[in-house]
């Protein structure tokens, strides 16, 4: 826009100067931006990114008459493979003082440990303190996936 | 972009007031941008909404600036507007040649509180549910169109996953439309106006809007651009709980900032007044209030004439007092 | 057409003379006719009948006290007919029991119904007692009602689960009538307050007992000595598996005490708390041992074993809110959280081994999940100083900006 008649050659001009300030200003604002944004941008490698379904577990690793601790909605969740081979889940928090149950495989159902809770392949209580039956969740088995969700 | 380089902004006492309109952009840029990052990430059901947002708060890198980011400006956006319409209110901004400025302004003020209003839902957290709740019944109040309104609004008669699909419609399409179009319009008319000057005020002159202007507008945009990174670093939202649609509503259930001075004046009416139901008749005296404000231009008949009447600013005064002092009292209230 | 209007009144006449029959009894019953009309204790009887499980099942009257139904006079009171009258209170069992110990009577009737309750009264002290004449002891119709008799299963029946305490109360708690036998009368007291009396009266909760769970439905006799780990293992199984283990068994088989009542009381069964435990005072453990005997320290290690599972629950709980407030979400640390609980809950059940090496594998990994929790925390605050350095940057950055343009605004301006 201003004309430049001749090139001073050796002195910087206050105003180039200025300019050449906020460009570099602008720059580093512009990568402090750019930054996070970039980063914000690439997927997160967590696998749980809604709390209504999870994979729990590989079809090919939970053996009949075995049970597994998952983790589903920030509480432990029990996934189990019957003896018969059919695959339930259910909450793993003991309805009598939220203990993390177990899978027991010579009683062949769930247990707690904590005052002998024992509860039935279908989350019924059998045995012991617990005063509630076990919430069970709904089994999908995809490809080789187990996924868990609230029914 | 030619007249722009002749665009002169005026000197004067309240020449300050001119940022505000840029302000009030600036931050709309800034939820454009974070809204498109958020889109990303965000799944707008009833199942995942919550989770999502959690998602981008504890496990996407940077997410909790975004989403932090985002709330912060939108809450300073609505300020930031409000703030411009009183420069331009008291300013008389409004009055030859720039009326149709105004109408599209005020659309553009009640287009950001619908923003606020939709996206405040989408986390569908306890609070943003029966805020939802609440707000969708007060708008079915609105007489003969309200229960369509509010039918429309909800998706269905109660508040449930339909609501939360259509204010995801609406605050990442719809509204982005109409503002485009209302906003595009707002900044040619004032491109094409030219800035207003306040009546009977002095001006020692002016500065070329480009670059003097835009570098000073530039300025407050970076020093903003700091203090809206530094809240949403120290003091962030929180996230709440999920909602539970079974549960009761919970206590000192309150409406966001800018809705509480309607709220509260709601909350003071008697159940009946005359022969009508008290927050009917509160609700049309609000529609009737945002009609005259679309007026205000051709109501002020001595702005027309240069001339500043003090009844238009005492009802402007009076009106502002009344906001403050409403949203305050809400603030306030404990229930 | 005036014999028609007497064949009609007659109808009538007759419609209105037979007589109402019991809510069940499918034949005319002169037993709850008569009787309703009567006053007092001879008209009680034929009240409520309707509620009487024996009377749902098709029975009537004549089924228990015998004569003749079918006789609208005192003609039915007909000892041919197997009139017995109404039983003595010293009767009464045997009366009773002529059905409900025969089993090829009950079964026709409730095949669920065991038939034992007879013999079982006979060894108990109400039944013995009765046996050498006192007639102040409780019989069946005393606990079970009469007239009606409701089923167990009905909530209005006395002998309802809920209602059991307070039917054995009603004696038992009765200070006058407890007098000769030189019995306290505090138990349904001291019971009410207790975890199993607040589990089943307040809140309805049948899986606690009440009277008969611990002393046996009808054979009510105080459990023996040796026996009362047997009888609180009916639930209290794995607790009960760990106190045979340790070495209080064999003491308290040798000292003739009575296992768990000892520590954890009869009737006043309170929740067991932490303080229980240890070389204190009011601890259950210094009653025997002195504090500084081998035993004591070893109370004295376990209750620290649990004091240390609590303090680090507690340190990662207070951790993990001060992220949360600052706006770090902290969820997943509650998987390591609930599991350091489990842990702790388990080891408190543990004590009853009274060993600290077996308390020691669960304290231990309740210790360790605490501690996961508490890294969370840790990297939650520090993942929040690092967006506080971040946020530092950045402002330096902007405020470098902001400083470029003041500058070369205020350049701009002098070449105006």
């Amino acid at each position: 826009m201003e004309q430049q008649s001749d090139r001073r050659p050796v002195r910087i001009g206050r105003r180039s100067f200025f300019d050449y300030l906020f460009g570099t200003g602008l720059a580093a604002l512009a990568g402090a931006i750019l930054y996070p944004i970039l980063y914000y941008l690439v997927p997160p490698k967590v696998k749980e990114v809604t709390a209504s379904s999870v994979v729990a577990a590989k079809a090919g690793d939970l053996a009949p008459n075995a049970g597994k601790i998952v983790a589903f909605g920030g509480k432990p969740a029990i996934v189990l493979r019957t003896p018969e081979g059919e695959v339930r889940a259910f909450t793993a928090v003991c309805t009598h003082l939220a203990c993390t149950v177990q899978y027991r495989a010579d009683f062949k159902h769930i247990w707690c440990a904590c005052h002998d809770g024992h509860y039935d392949l279908h989350g019924q209580v059998l045995a012991g303190p617990p005063p509630r039956p076990l919430d069970e969740f709904k089994v999908t088995v995809k490809d080789d996936d187990v996924i868990i969700s609230r029914g | 972009m030619g007249f722009l380089q002749h665009k002169e902004v005026p000197r004067h006492r309240f020449a300050v007031t001119y940022y505000t309109g840029g302000i009030t952009l600036f931050f709309f840029l800034i939820q454009v941008l974070t809204g498109l990052l958020l889109l990303m990430y965000y799944r707008p059901t009833a199942d995942a909404a919550f989770e999502s947002v959690r998602f981008i708060m504890s496990k996407v890198q940077f997410g909790w600036l975004v989403r932090q980011i985002h709330v912060w400006s939108a809450n300073l956006m609505v300020l930031a507007a409000a703030l411009h319409l009183l420069a331009t209110f008291f300013g008389r901004a409004y009055r030859r040649p720039r009326e149709v400025t105004w109408l599209t302004g005020v659309g553009l003020l009640f287009l950001t509180v619908t923003f606020g209003f939709t996206g405040y839902l989408l986390p569908w957290n306890t609070l943003a549910y029966f805020a939802t709740k609440v707000g969708t019944e007060i708008a079915g109040d609105v007489p003969v169109v309200g229960r369509a309104i509010m039918v429309l609004l909800r998706g269905g008669e109660e508040v449930t996953e339909a609501t939360l699909s259509r204010f995801f419609g609406i605050h990442v399409a719809i509204l982005p439309a109409i503002m485009t179009v209302l906003l595009g319009a707002h900044l040619l008319l004032v491109q094409i106006h030219g800035m207003s000057r306040p009546i009977a005020v002095p001006v020692r002159g002016g500065e070329p809007f480009y670059p003097h202007f835009v570098l000073r507008d530039l300025f407050v945009w970076v020093l903003l651009l700091g203090g809206v990174a530094a809240l949403a670093t120290l003091v962030p939202w929180p996230l709440g709980e999920k909602a539970d649609l079974l549960a009761p509503a919970p206590a000192g259930l309150k409406p966001e900032w800018y809705f509480l001075f309607m709220y509260q004046s709601l909350r003071l009416l008697p159940a009946r007044i005359l022969s009508l139901e008290g927050e009917k008749l509160g609700v049309m005296v609000f529609v009737f209030g945002s009609l005259l404000l679309l007026a205000v231009p051709f109501l002020d008949v001595w702005a027309q004439r240069e001339r500043s009447h003090r009844v238009v600013t005492a009802a402007g005064i009076a009106a502002l007092l009344f906001v403050i002092g409403m949203t305050i009292m809400g603030l306030r209230a404990d229930r | 057409m005036s014999r028609w209007i007497l064949l009609g009144g007659l109808a009538v006449l007759l419609f209105f003379a037979i007589p109402r029959a019991a809510a069940a009894a499918p034949e005319a019953d002169s037993c709850t006719t008569c009787h309703s009309g009567l006053e007092g204790r001879l008209g009680k009887p034929a009240l409520g009948m309707a509620d009487d499980v024996h009377t749902r099942r098709g029975l009537a009257c004549a089924s228990c006290h015998g004569g003749n139904p079918r006789e609208m006079s005192m003609g039915a009171h007909d000892r041919s007919a197997g009139f017995t009258g109404a039983p003595t209170p010293a009767q009464v069992p045997q009366f009773c029991a002529r059905c409900h110990s025969r089993p090829e009577v009950m079964r026709r009737y409730n095949p669920k119904l065991p038939t034992d309750q007879f013999a079982r009264f006979l060894t108990s002290v109400h039944g013995t007692r009765l046996a050498k004449g006192d007639t102040k002891v409780a019989t069946c119709t005393s606990c079970h009602g009469v007239h009606p008799v409701r089923a167990v299963s009905d909530a209005a029946s006395p002998v309802s689960p809920t209602n059991v305490p307070q039917t054995c109360a009603r004696c038992h708690a009765d200070p006058d009538r407890m007098k000769s036998y030189g019995i306290p009368t505090t138990q349904f007291e001291e019971y009410k307050g207790s975890v199993h009396g607040e589990g089943l009266l307040a809140r309805g909760n049948r899986q606690a007992p009440a009277c008969n769970d611990c002393h046996d439905n009808h054979g009510a006799v105080p459990p023996g000595v040796t026996s009362v780990a047997n009888v609180c293992a009916q639930c209290h199984s794995a607790t009960r598996d760990l106190f045979v283990r340790s070495p209080h068994k064999t003491a308290f088989d040798i000292l003739g005490e009575a296992e768990c009542t000892t520590c954890h009381g009869t009737h006043n069964i309170a929740f067991p708390s932490d303080e229980m435990i240890g070389a204190g005072r009011g601890t259950v453990c210094v009653r025997c041992h002195p504090a500084d005997s081998g035993a004591g320290q070893a109370a004295a290690q376990i209750r620290g074993q649990l004091e240390r599972v609590k303090s680090i629950i507690a340190q990662a709980d207070a951790l993990l809110a001060r992220a949360s407030t600052a706006g770090m979400d902290v969820t997943d640390a509650n998987l390591d959280l609930n599991e350091a609980r489990t842990q702790l809950i388990l080891s408190r059940a543990v004590t009853h081994a009274a060993s600290p090496a077996e308390i020691e594998k669960t304290a231990g990994a309740g210790v360790a999940a605490a501690l996961r929790a508490t890294a969370f925390g840790d990297a939650a605050m520090a993942e929040l100083r690092f967006r506080w350095r971040g946020l530092v940057v950045s402002i330096g950055v902007i405020m470098f900006v902001a400083a470029a343009l003041w500058l070369k605004i205020r350049e701009l301006e002098s070449h105006r």
